[in-house]
Formats: C-alpha cells, structure tokens, sequence
C-alpha cells in the first residue's frame, strides 16, 4: 500500500543491491559455466586469448569419474552429517540445560558462545598443534596420563578430528537457535502437561521437541550450507590428505594445485548444484516464515 | 482555505475495487466524519486525501486546486493516526517541532507556536519527556499538538480514540470538538463508532463497502436515513427491522422502528412478547423481548427503571411518528 | 519457563552447566593462557595450568616477526568498510522491501539469500581471473568488495526484519510533516533503527573479520587480514605454541569482544530471521 511516487522511489533505492547481487552470481557462474565445457590448462599454455578447446562434457564425466570424485563426497557427507549429529543432539542438551534457572547464567552463555567468533583458521591450528599433536598436545598428555598411547589424531583418526574441531565451532550456533526457540515456549503449556501427569521424558518428546521442530530444522539447514563449504579447517590442518579431501576442497586442488581449470570448473558446477538442493529446502522454511 | 473536493475518486487494489467511483464536498471549517464498520474504506479515503495512496482514477481538489498527484507533503494537510504515530526516539517537544523543521520555519517562531499548542493541549510540563513515558491520553494530544502547529488547511483524524479507554474517549471527544471550534479549521474524521460520529460531526458522511450511502447532518441522518444500512449503522440501540405482513400493512417491504420510540406496557399494546434479556443502566433499561413475529428480539428502550424481568410478558406499542418504511432495495420509502 | 525451582537442583543444574560451559571455552582459556608461557612451560608435561612464569615475550616476538599490525589493520579496515559500504547499499533496499512491499518482494528477498548460498569454491576461477584482470589481486579494496557482497544478503535480511517493525504509520506522519524521502530515512527510520542497525554492523563485522576462503585465496602479502596472518603459522617451526598462542590470541581477541556484546542478535541475524 503506498503511492506510485513511493513504488519508484521503492525500485530506484532496491537497484543497487539487487544490480551488485546479480551481477555477482551471473558473472562468475556464467564464467564457470563456460569454462566447465572447455580444456583449460593454463601450465599447458592454453589461455583465453588464443581461445580454448570445447570438450563438451567431457570435464563433467572425467570429474565424476576420478578415483578421487566418490570418496570427495563421502568425506564431505560424513563429515556434514557428523557434524549435524553431534551439534544437534548436544545443542539441544545444552539449550535444555542453559535454560533451567542457575547461578550465573549469562557468564556460561559467553562461555558457550565464545568458538564461534574464533576464526576459523585460529580454532583449527589451535586443535591440530595444542591439543591434537601427537607428542605435546593436550589429548597426548592426557592419554598418557591414563596410560594409553597418543594418538596421531589428524592421521589416524583425520575425519573424527575435523568433525570434532569443526562440531565445536558449529555447538555454540546450535546452542543458542535452540536456546532462543526454548525460551520462546509457553511455559502454561509445560504446567499443563504436569497437571495432566506427562512425566519428564513424556513432556520433553511430545511438547518441547515438537516445539523445536522448526528450530532445528533451520540449524540443519543453514549449518549444511556452511558446512558444505567448510575450507580452512581442512586446509590449515590436513591439507586435504589423509580422507578428509571434501567436494570443496577437491575442487580447490583442481583449480589450484593441478591448475586444471575446466575440470574444476565442471566440479564447481556441481558443488552448486548440491547446494541449491539443500538451499531449496532452507528457502521453503524462510519463506513461510515471511508469510507470517 | 480547507476546501476539499473529490471528484469520481476511485481505488482499486490490483483487481479489487475498494472504492467505487465517489463525489463529495468538504467545506471549509466543516468537521466531516467519515463513519462505517471496519473494511467499508472509510481509512482508504481518508488516506487517499493525506496522499497516501495514489487515487486509481478521478480527482482531489483542495481549495480549487487540483492535488491529485501532489504528495503528502505539498497538500497543507495534517494527520493525526490510529497508533498517534509519535517519533519514539524524539522528545515532545522535538515532536511537535519536527514539521515545523521540515518546512524550515525559524526557531523563534518554532518556540511560540510550540509554547501555545502545550498550553492549549496541557502537555507545558511534559516537553521534555519521550512519548514512551505518557500516557494514552497525553500520547493523544501530542499528536494533536504536531499537527495543530502546522496551521494546516485541514486535519485528518484517522480512529484516534480507538486506543484509548472508554472514560478517556469520553473526554477527548469533547476536547477535539473544542478544538474545531476554536480553530475553525477543517477536520476529517474516521470511525467505526457511531457515538463519535453523531456527537461531534457537522456532516457524517456514512460508507459502506466504499460506497457513500448518505450524506447529512447527525440529525438528519437520524431522522431520515436513507436506506436501511444507515437506518441501522446510526442511533444505538439498533433500529428494530420488521419484515412481512406487519410491513405490508405499512405498505412497505420492510419497516424499521428504534427501540426508543416504542411504548411498553404490562397491560395492552399492539405487540406481545417474552421478555428475554433487561439491561438495566439505572438512567435507561433496554428490554429484549422475544415472540414479536417479524422481528424477534426486538430491542426496547425505556427512559429509567422499570421492573420487568426475564420471563415477562408485555405489550409494546410503536410510535407511529417515527415509523421509517423501506422497500424491497432497502431505500426509504417517503 | 520460569518455575521456581528448589535449591538443591539449582545447584545441581549450575555445576553441570559451568561445568559444560568451561569445557566448551577450554580450548580458548587454553590459547590464551599457552601465549604467557615460555616455549618449554607450553609443552610441560604435565601441563601447567597457572604457576608458570608469566611472559609478554612471546607477543613482542610475534609482532615482530610477523608485523601482527598491518594484518590487524588490514583486517579492521577490510571488515569495517565491507560492512559500512554493505549497510549503506542496504538501507535503502531495505526501506523499500520493509515499506514498500510488493508481490515480489518476497522472491527478491529470497533470491538475495540464495546467492548467499552459491558455494565460493564454484567461482573461485572466474573471480581470480576477474581480481587479475581489473588489479584487484592482493588488495583490501577487492576484499572489500567481495565482502561486501558476500555479507549484502545478511545484511539485507537482517536490516528488513528489524525495518518490518517499525509501524508503517510513523513513517507515513514524516511524510505528512512534510520530511522528503531522505529526510524520512535520516531522521526517522535511522534513529529508529540504531539498535537494530549496529547489532547488523555488528554480526556482519564478524563475519567479514572471520571470513576464511576469499581472504586466503585473493591475498598474498599486501592486503592480508589476520586469518592469513594465522595461516602463516600453519607450518610448525620448532617449539612455538607459545607463539602460535600468542597469535591466536590477538586474532581473536577484539572479535571474541564484539562478538560476545552482539549474541543476542546473532540468533536472528544468522537465521534469517527465521528465529527470534
């Protein structure tokens, strides 16, 4: 509802932001496109200017066919999901927990929330050199403690360690949605449940995981598209090696190290596509949420 | 100088048409009230003549001049809304100021004339304050004072006591009509109640479905409405409606009479019925009284207190003066 | 779910959640502990949890091995002016969605999102080749940009949701108190809108400031922010947590700061909106 004088002010002042965005995503997709269906080496002296051979598919069926391309994708769903596990089962722990009354709540909500802000560069040199190296670590001096041998936890146990390193990144987001949509439970609904003798274990699955349903839906949804494209974590510690070379991070090595664009490329069309499946589903949500 | 003309003024929502093609004349000093239930579009005119909205067709004149398409701004127009629509971040007296900043008056002329509209408005001790800090009432009169400051050529009131409380209503009632008086500036007022309109308006201008049904004074509209909608949207109590043999013998479709120009009696009358619900207010009693055929509750009105109680029975006598007929379209029949 | 509770399980509940909540921060109080220590204290074993010679050495080594300034610096200058720019695009398309909503505004908004979605790694080629081209490689003003545009949907969003509620009415009184369009913004909206404005400053500051592909990838040694600056400490040189701590810690300290002021809005920002 507003005049026409405010509808053209309202298309002039939405112009730069929306010109910016799309000329963001098509630039570079139509780029990426393009090059997805050439041979471009540039070590091998193929280059723009001399213009560059058309394969056709022939980058998109040489990436899937790689001895590297399916095992990409398993570390890349493995550790998604096992991050997805851990900081959902445990942030709704947690939310239960930070939300009972107790003394000093809004100092341990700082302490819980605090890894996020750490960068993600700092948390995974952190985790690799002070508490999962082998020798000096802080896990190796506790395994000795005990007794045990250290372990080479970036070797021998690579995917657990990123999806320890990265789980404790991703808690303190998880943490807090669930704590937000927590709160936001009517507590006359839970009293009610009381009066109608629904034990504790009864209350939490048929009130308070229903009610936080949608909550937890929005943290799977937004953290797998982080997730999908988690890099530094992966770079700084591992490097790729050791099974924890992920989609992303397989295309980075063709891209980069093997300087095979077109072959990177057709992998980057395919990382896009994955997202906006996933993206899909997360725009359902937000969108019905604009509704309302 | 707060003459304002609408020539076939017209709005369509896309394909939704909210107001049909409409004439009316506001006169200068005139207090208008625009009166109909919720969604009749009296808000939508309202805002189509602050420039709100863009008109889909017609014209808006103001003092002779074509303003159609001027913007809010240029129409020397104040509003007063619904949520006062204060600047929360602003002090009273910023407030009040803050149009007078717009049209880039001096600062001493700004001062008087915010020192005169306190005093007017009583707000002299809360200048400083923030909106968040006053109550409904005193929220009321800000508004009032941002747009008094202006010397606008006419104010628009769109529900402005719809937030406050009943006895507050009452009293600002009062001090609005005050106001009109004092000023005689042209006022437009939008309500869905009846009370407001009939109290305070030189001309009740009564929609429906964007449809102006009738145009008058309060009295008039009382007296003679000019079809059944109105009949029934003005006077409270509503006016009892009788259909079938009781109005053919009226010679009408339908005949309409208010509760308070119907006699009761425990003895005799034309009617009886079963009393079902008695309101009793000490100054009035309002009698339901089931069992009339042709309109059943019918609605009486009793000047005092008057012993009957649910159960009852009693006769009911119409006032034949104030008898309105109406035909099969509803129009009154004259 | 405010009850009142007994005494006894308020205690029970409060070891338990400082209990997590420490074990959650460990690794932090760690860092930050580790770069007061000598090199030999850091890699005690057992650990040393407090009595230890308390040292600043390892931080004067680090700055100037490493000339912690001019990443500190470029991090500052890249994520202020990424988000500053990012807010002043964003306001105005912000107003326009939140006040002048039309049958599309939702689809745009939702559009905005999904380029945020748009895995970097898929266009790092283009983008590289596109820095190279226009002199863009290895300087802040590239960053800025990309920043910018990577954060504009967060910011978009964000800024529309704390727009929305703000009532229409006040805006349409400046428009009958005779405030222009700029007017209305500057001296309504704006102020209106401050909390709500600096916490999108905020958490978009934060993300720009921990952004961790782009800055690695389209900076060498000129225009490097800090998570570089970290990244250079990937290869192990002799005994050096105390450094590495030493490091991290000024990494993340000024954004551990702002971050922990900006928590209660980083729910909404991060969600879209989604979640209040």
């Amino acid at each position: 509802m507003a005049t026409q004088h405010s509808r053209s002010a309202a298309r002039l002042m939405m112009a730069p932001a929306v010109i910016l965005l799309l000329g963001w995503m098509l630039v570079p997709l139509t780029m990426t496109l393009f090059f997805s269906f050439k041979k471009y080496l540039p070590m091998r002296g193929d280059s723009l200017e001399n213009g560059l051979e058309w394969v056709g598919f022939e980058n998109y069926v040489r990436f899937i066919g790689s001895s590297s391309f399916w095992p990409s994708v398993q570390a890349t769903l493995v550790i998604v999901g096992g991050v997805l596990a851990i900081t959902v089962i445990l942030g709704i722990f947690l939310a239960i927990l930070l939300d009972q009354p107790f003394w000093g709540q809004g100092v341990v909500r700082i302490l819980v929330i605090a890894p996020f802000f750490v960068m993600p560069t700092v948390s995974a040199l952190v985790w690799k050199n002070m508490f999962m190296d082998p020798v000096n670590g802080i896990l190796a001096h506790l395994w000795r403690f005990f007794g045990a041998e250290p372990v080479s936890w970036l070797s021998d146990a690579s995917l657990q360690s990123i999806i320890m390193i990265v789980s404790w990144q991703w808690l303190p987001f998880a943490t807090l949605i669930l704590l937000t949509a927590i709160q936001s439970l009517d507590s006359e609904q839970l009293e009610a449940a009381e009066m109608d003798g629904a034990p504790v274990v009864q209350r939490f699955f048929y009130i308070v995981l229903p009610h936080l349903g949608r909550a937890i839906t929005i943290v799977i949804l937004i953290q797998t598209i982080f997730l999908l494209s988690i890099f530094a974590e992966i770079f700084v510690t591992t490097g790729g090696a050791f099974g924890t070379r992920t989609l992303t991070y397989l295309i980075f090595q063709r891209v980069i190290d093997s300087q095979n664009i077109g072959l990177g490329s057709a992998g980057g069309v395919y990382a896009i596509i994955l997202a906006n499946i996933v993206a899909a589903f997360l725009m359902r949500i937000v969108g019905k949420n604009l509704d309302a | 100088m707060g003459r304002i003309q609408l020539k076939q003024v017209k709005k369509s929502f896309g394909d939704v048409t909210v107001i049909p093609p409409l004439d009316l004349e506001i006169e200068d000093g005139e207090f208008v009230v625009f009166v109909g239930p919720s969604g009749c579009g009296k808000s939508t005119l309202l805002r189509l003549i602050a420039g709100l909205e863009d008109t889909t067709g017609g014209v808006i004149e103001i003092d002779g001049k074509d303003a159609t398409s001027l913007p809010p701004a240029k129409r020397r127009l104040a509003m007063v809304f619904q949520s006062y629509a204060l600047y929360p971040h602003m002090t009273v007296r910023k407030n009040i100021a803050f149009p007078m900043r717009m049209a880039g008056l001096d600062k001493a002329e700004q001062d008087k004339r915010i020192a005169a509209a306190a005093k007017a408005l009583n707000l002299t001790d809360y200048l400083d304050r923030r909106p968040g800090q006053l109550s409904g009432g005193q929220r009321q009169r800000v508004a009032i004072g941002r747009a008094i400051v202006r010397e606008p050529a006419a104010f628009l009131f769109d529900e402005p006591l719809s937030n406050l409380d009943a006895a507050l209503r009452v009293g600002m009632r009062m001090e609005i009509s005050e106001l009109h008086k004092k000023l005689a500036t042209t006022m437009v007022y939008v309500t869905h109640d009846q009370v407001e309109a009939m109290t305070m308006a030189d001309k009740i201008v009564v929609l429906h479905a964007g449809v102006i049904e009738q145009v008058g004074s309060p009295l008039e509209l009382y007296r003679a409405p000019r079809n059944k909608f109105v009949a029934g949207f003005i006077g409270s109590p509503k006016m009892n409606f009788i259909e079938g043999k009781e109005a053919a013998a009226h010679d009408a479709h339908t005949i309409g009479i208010r509760p308070e120009h119907i006699d009761v009696s425990t003895t005799e009358g034309h009617w009886h019925g079963t009393v079902g619900v008695a309101e009793h207010l000490g100054s009035d009693t309002f009698i339901h009284v089931h069992g009339v055929p042709g309109c059943s509750p019918m609605t009486v009105r009793v000047g005092g207190e008057i012993p009957v109680r649910h159960g009852d029975k009693v006769f009911l006598t119409p006032n034949l003066d104030h008898l309105h007929r109406f035909d099969a379209k509803g129009l009154r029949i004259a | 779910m405010a009850r009142s509770t007994t005494t006894r399980r308020k205690i029970i509940t409060t070891a338990a959640a400082w209990a997590v909540g420490l074990l959650i921060f460990f690794p932090i109080y760690w860092t930050i502990l580790t770069s007061f220590k000598t090199e030999a204290q850091a890699i005690n074993d057992p650990p040393l949890f407090f009595f230890f010679d308390w040292t600043l050495e390892n931080y004067a080594v680090v700055q100037e091995r490493s000339d912690y300034m001019r990443f500190l610096w470029n991090s500052v200058i890249i994520s202020g002016l990424s988000t500053l720019l990012g807010v002043m695009i964003a306001v105005p398309a912000a107003w326009s969605m939140a006040f002048v909503p039309s049958r599309r505004t939702k689809d745009i908004l939702l559009w905005m999102l999904s380029t945020k979605m748009l895995p970097a790694v898929g266009v790092l080629y283009p983008i590289s080749l596109l820095f190279v081209k226009f002199g863009l490689l290895d300087t802040r003003t590239g960053l800025v940009v990309v920043l910018m545009l990577i954060n504009l949907p967060i910011i978009v969003w964000m800024l529309y949701t704390y727009f929305k509620e703000i009532p229409g009415e006040i805006l349409e009184a400046a428009r009958m108190d005779g405030a222009t369009l700029r007017e209305e913004i500057v001296y309504i909206l704006t102020p209106m809108a401050i909390p709500g404005i600096a916490s999108t400053m905020l958490l978009n500051f934060i993300l720009a400031w921990n952004e961790a592909f782009w800055t690695l990838n389209l900076t060498a040694a000129k225009a490097a922010p800090l998570t570089a600056f970290i990244a250079s400490y990937s290869s192990p040189e002799g005994l050096f947590f105390a450094k590495l701590s030493a490091a991290s810690t000024m990494a993340i300290a000024p954004i551990l700061i702002l971050g922990w002021f900006s928590q209660k809005q980083l729910v909404r920002g991060l969600t879209f909106g989604a979640v209040k």
